[in-house]
């Protein structure tokens, strides 16, 4: 065998984690088989069905620009990268009547830790995604896109680039797309190996070229995007909904979710589960029943907590986590972060300090440095973590973490200081005497973790 | 020296920008750079910036702020084992302390004979699939077993003729 061949033995064929019969619902994930990606596959589920819809290519009225973004706001479809922000009304800032270029921009540079749906949506379905950014595109009058993938999931970004040749072959990008007045022109760009740039704003500085560090807001990016220019800004799996909301109407997207949160969400499910994978259920699904498709906590152990929405998200307890349903609003009650939906299962062998040893050494490391706070206050957090991990830690360091925590929450350019802060001080809230345990014994309270 | 076929790339790459943002491209000038020569060479670096009409430190800038650029030579197969939370749970460290057993080296070396370099790396964005390395930054390899990285090792010496 050559090396081709030997590392090909060992690639990801999307059995286990993405093609299975353990989605409810699904719209993103539906009838997709790892094989059929190509153009004429995703046509034939009902592909850019919307996309003709709205231009009225097919004898149809078609839709205006404003009636897009009223079905998109109808919808209560929520920005899926994590902030969980109106996407119809993120649409809705960007500027109509602007004489200059505007670009539109897909963040598909998913690092958040337990993330990765939007690989699979771009390596089995990519059209979804270039479909829901045209239709996003002629709603907000934008010509130019680019979607900005995650550096190492190389192999995702050629096989989007070859979604976007067959797009462009299609007449479905380009000029005068099927034959209308649309024109958009879209881009793959990939990044390589930065947390920080799944930062909207920090991507579009690592789109002009540069070190992605994230800029001051205001101004946001509707006024002062990529090169300055307005630009709107979504998740790669926000763009993805788009289609089945204009092809089945606001009323049935948001009847399928429940009030103010939309549709189905597709939730990345690791740690201790029998079934790691990603899931495609609706919104405000009891988190039971997510534990449940994932094979449950592994045989013989209990659940412990459960990170509900990507490491940068508060960590629950299981009893909370297990009273609650999966939607922004219950989590957030909950007094956690939907986020991306990357759900990190922790079980009965689990020792806390050393998991969140692991996460502080990750913020650390992943700081871009800008800000004293972030820079400086994630290395102490993640010396203190490892001290009382490695058995030197004090009685006073709980505390200590708790109060570098505090200063650097909401004291930074972006989120990077605050996702660094809230697991610490969750950890902390939630599970404090396993802390001063270790550091009374020198040793873990759960020592078998295994 | 920019080779042929790279300078065919580039230009791929900058034709994908407005003509007055041709910097836009660096990060996919440099990632083609790293792949023919397995690092980023400061002659590359003086390379890409005059082909961008960027400052040569304005690219360096980027090399050093991306952890996938590779600032020095490394082992002709470089393997970056995710640790991640989600795969430290799910033996995302096992794996790498298999791979220094394996190969002899602690994370962060290099093979004698040139073949390997071990990196443990930050989330590759697979987190379902632990325990994953990635392969020379474009190819994955998920669900690596123990049994299956040792097949992984044996098999890239055997292709390469060093047994």
């Amino acid at each position: 065998m050559n090396p081709q061949q030997v590392l090909a033995q060992f690639q990801a064929t999307g059995v286990e984690t993405c093609f299975h019969d353990r989605h409810l619902n699904p719209q993103i994930l539906s009838g997709i088989d790892g094989r059929n990606w190509r153009l004429k596959d995703y046509e034939a589920r009902g592909g850019y069905q919307a996309l003709r819809k709205i231009l009225g290519v097919d004898g149809g009225e078609g839709m205006t620009p404003d009636q897009v973004i009223a079905t998109v706001k109808e919808s209560a479809l929520r920005g899926r990268g994590g902030a969980g922000f109106p996407t119809g009304l993120k649409w809705s800032f960007m500027p109509r009547q602007f004489p200059g270029q505007k670009y539109l921009v897909c963040n598909s540079d998913e690092g958040e830790p337990g993330t990765c749906k939007d690989r699979d949506i771009l390596q089995f379905n990519p059209h979804i995604v270039i479909e829901g950014m045209i239709i996003a595109a002629y709603a907000m009058g934008i010509t130019a896109g680019y979607n900005y993938i995650h550096g190492e999931i190389f192999q995702t970004y050629e096989r989007f680039e070859e979604a976007l040749r067959e797009a462009r072959a299609a007449g479905l990008l380009g000029d005068r797309i099927l034959g209308s007045a649309l024109n958009f022109q879209l881009h793959a760009a990939h990044g390589f190996g930065a947390y920080i740039c799944g930062e909207e704003t920090a991507l579009l500085e690592s789109l002009e070229g540069k070190k992605g560090q994230p800029r001051f807001k205001p101004p946001f990016p509707a006024s002062f995007g990529l090169y300055g220019k307005p630009t709107t800004v979504n998740n790669t799996e926000t763009f993805a909904a788009v289609p089945w909301i204009i092809r089945n109407g606001a009323q049935a997207y948001l009847q399928c979710g429940k009030p103010n949160n939309g549709g189905t969400k597709i939730y990345s499910v690791s740690g201790d589960v029998e079934r790691p994978g990603n899931y495609e259920i609706p919104m405000g699904t009891p988190f039971s029943v997510l534990l449940d498709l994932a094979g449950g906590v592994r045989i013989g152990r209990k659940l412990k907590a459960v990170i509900p929405g990507g490491s940068s998200a508060p960590v629950l307890p299981a009893s909370i986590m297990m009273d609650c349903t999966m939607d922004y609003d219950s989590i957030a009650k909950a007094g956690s972060m939907l986020g991306s939906g990357a759900v990190i299962v922790m079980d009965d062998s689990r020792c806390m300090v050393k998991s969140l040893q692991r996460l502080s050494y990750f913020y650390m490391h992943e700081s871009c440095g800008q800000c004293t706070p972030c820079r400086e206050g994630t290395g102490w957090l993640s010396r203190v973590v490892d001290r009382i991990e490695n058995g030197q830690g004090r009685q006073s360091d709980m505390d200590l973490l708790d109060n570098v925590a505090e200063n650097i929450q909401g004291r930074t350019i972006c989120a990077l200081g605050d996702a660094a802060a809230m697991p610490v001080r969750a950890m902390i809230k939630h599970f404090r005497p396993e802390f001063e345990y270790h550091v009374a014994h020198k040793t873990c309270m759960v020592p078998a973790y295994v | 020296m920019i080779s042929e076929e790279s300078r065919a790339r580039f230009e791929q790459e900058v034709a994908k920008y407005p003509a007055d943002q041709r910097q836009s491209a660096v990060m996919a000038c440099l990632a083609i750079a790293q792949q023919e020569h397995g690092y980023v060479s400061a002659e590359s670096e003086r390379d890409i910036a005059e082909f961008l009409g960027m400052a040569p430190m304005a690219v360096h800038e980027v090399t050093t702020f991306y952890n996938m650029y590779n600032q020095q030579p490394v082992g002709k197969y470089k393997l970056n084992v995710c640790t991640n939370l989600p795969c430290q749970l799910r033996d995302g460290g096992k794996a790498l302390h298999h791979l220094e057993k394996k190969l002899g080296i602690a994370m962060g070396e290099a093979t004698p004979d040139g073949l390997f370099t071990l990196q443990q790396c930050e989330c590759l964005g697979a987190c379902a699939d632990s325990p994953v390395l990635l392969v020379n930054d474009r190819t994955m390899c998920s669900f690596m077993s123990n049994e299956k990285l040792d097949q992984l090792v044996d098999g890239l010496r055997a292709a390469e003729g060093k047994v």
